[in-house]
């Protein structure tokens, strides 16, 4: 469980709706053990002539659960992208547990990072996407062994294995040999947080992963996502529009507009007495829709 | 009529050869279209840098004079080629220009988001090339492809200038002995007909093969549920 001593941790509140209850096997297939802590330090991210993110400074405690908020266009997106090395910072740096990702030490001095760096890096960390964006050329097992066998250095048994446990958590054991195209998004986001979680990544980034879904499909997925959360170590960051799961999940939210950090709070005083007149207007938006 | 039509053990060697330098210039031109078209989807510069030489040189030679080039002016520097190897290096080096620039836009025509998803799992960049992007592009290529594959078939005519007996070097010896012309040469089109027809059908095998790899198509005997798009929108 998370360390409760540097953030206030909130106690999981009660659900009307029965969460997806996770498969007890022998084996628990959640990652588990020390999770890095990230910060970010006069993080720059300019896109052309446009600055999304400037001189952002934040941390994240390991193990701690961050919801980034804000509207679109305020750079939340863009730090998860920036922590899975999928863009290259600008200026400043980012740092995974004691090491930097964007940068690594040469001669004293901290270099851009190379692909090798990168990929030490990346051993950490997981992604999932708002699109799911699975590999439609493989059927769902081989989605979910493909990153353990070629990265990991598993053998096919064990990944074959690490993958039955996984589906079997995300409710879908018996979609092993199906097609991505044949399932539903619901379904096509299960197995997409499955492959992440197969990499035991020890931090997860979940990228507005229930905004493509069909609303009757959502429920299923945040409650997973929950159970997940709750019942792993990992350090999380997950951008949502969705206030109440973000409410539910995190021990801290980060509100955030034009590449700023406006406010910052636990959840209950961020959605019950936001301070910033920005954010209050935000939240009425959001909940008005 | 009947004079050409007895000719045709002749014709029908013709076409073996033609269907030889086809299917060794297709393999050649494959593998340089491979090569060279993933060097052009590369970031290294030097590696596009390659791509672009092999590219606009060869797609802009002329098979015809390419080949002979190889025939007739390296043995002046002392490299020999036989008229077969000649005239495949030929084919296969023009048309895998062409099929590089298919290859290379494939490559690219495959959404971000499934290279992204690679980086996500921690591929290194060749397994996700090899892995993720090759395969989806494969299904992008097979059609273009497809047209190359023909044009080139129909394109080994020309070795017929360098003494190779294919199917239009036969028509011109059928067609001396006969006087026959209009039969003769409506005798090959139909043959080159045939031949192209055969190498689509392969091509479209191939392309059904893919497709269902890529679960556009229902293998035999499969439900379909709720269709939702794989492998991410476009941006």
């Amino acid at each position: 469980m998370p360390p409760t001593d540097t953030t206030p941790a909130v106690p999981a509140p009660e659900d009307d709706v029965p969460g997806v209850p996770l498969a007890k096997g022998a084996a628990d297939p959640l990652p588990h053990g020390e999770a890095p802590g990230i910060r970010f330090e006069k993080v720059v991210k300019r896109f052309g002539g446009n600055v999304v993110l400037r001189e952002l400074d934040f941390t994240v405690a390991p193990g701690e659960r961050v919801t980034l908020i804000g509207p679109s266009g305020s750079g939340k997106t863009t730090i998860l992208r920036l922590l899975m090395t999928l863009e290259r910072v600008d200026g400043g740096i980012i740092r995974v547990g004691e090491r930097p990702l964007s940068h690594m030490e040469r001669g004293g001095r901290l270099v851009p990072a190379n692909e090798r760096h990168l990929h030490e890096m990346r051993k950490q960390i997981g992604m999932v996407f708002q699109q799911f964006n699975l590999f439609p050329n493989m059927n769902v097992l081989r989605n979910l062994t493909e990153g353990p066998v070629h990265v990991l250095g598993l053998s096919r048994d064990e990944a074959v294995e690490r993958a039955r446990g996984l589906l079997d958590m995300v409710g879908l054991a018996d979609k092993i040999e199906a097609h991505p195209s044949q399932l539903s998004g619901g379904q096509q986001q299960r197995v997409a947080i499955a492959r992440a979680l197969a990499m035991r990544p020890k931090v997860l980034l979940l990228d507005e992963v229930t905004s493509a879904l069909d609303p009757e499909l959502v429920v299923g997925v945040q409650d997973l996502l929950r159970d997940i959360a709750r019942q792993s170590d990992l350090t999380l960051l997950c951008v949502t529009h969705e206030m109440r799961f973000a409410r539910d999940i995190s021990d801290r939210v980060l509100m955030f507009d034009q590449g700023q950090i406006v406010e910052e709070g636990p959840p209950d005083q961020i959605f019950g007495e936001p301070r910033e007149r920005r954010t209050r207007d935000f939240l009425q938006a959001v909940l008005a829709s | 009529m009947s004079e050409v039509l007895d000719s045709h053990p002749q014709l029908l060697q013709g076409a073996w050869i033609t269907v030889q330098i086809t299917v060794l210039g297709a393999v050649l031109a494959l593998v340089l279209a491979l090569a060279f078209g993933v060097a052009g989807a590369a970031r290294a510069v030097w590696m596009r840098a390659v791509n672009r030489l092999y590219v606009e040189f060869f797609r802009g030679a002329a098979a015809l004079v390419l080949m002979y080039w190889l025939f007739y002016s390296l043995p002046l520097v002392g490299l020999r080629f036989t008229p077969m190897a000649a005239a495949v290096l030929a084919l296969g080096l023009n048309y895998g220009a062409y099929g590089a620039e298919v290859v290379r836009g494939s490559i690219n025509a495959v959404p971000k988001a499934q290279y992204e998803a690679a980086v996500a799992l921690n591929l290194r960049p060749a397994q996700r090339m090899r892995r993720v992007i090759l395969p989806q592009a494969v299904a992008l290529m097979l059609p273009p492809f497809g047209n190359l594959l023909i044009e080139l078939m129909k394109a080994t005519a020309v070795v017929s200038l360098v003494t190779i007996a294919d199917l239009t070097f036969r028509a011109q010896q059928i067609q001396a002995n006969t006087g026959e012309t209009a039969a003769t040469y409506a005798l090959v089109l139909v043959v080159y007909f045939v031949i192209a027809q055969v190498l689509q059908r392969l091509v479209r095998l191939l392309e059904h093969r893919t497709e269902r790899m890529l679960g556009r198509r229902p293998r035999r005997g499969a439900l379909r549920e709720v269709p939702a798009p794989a492998g991410g929108a476009p941006r």
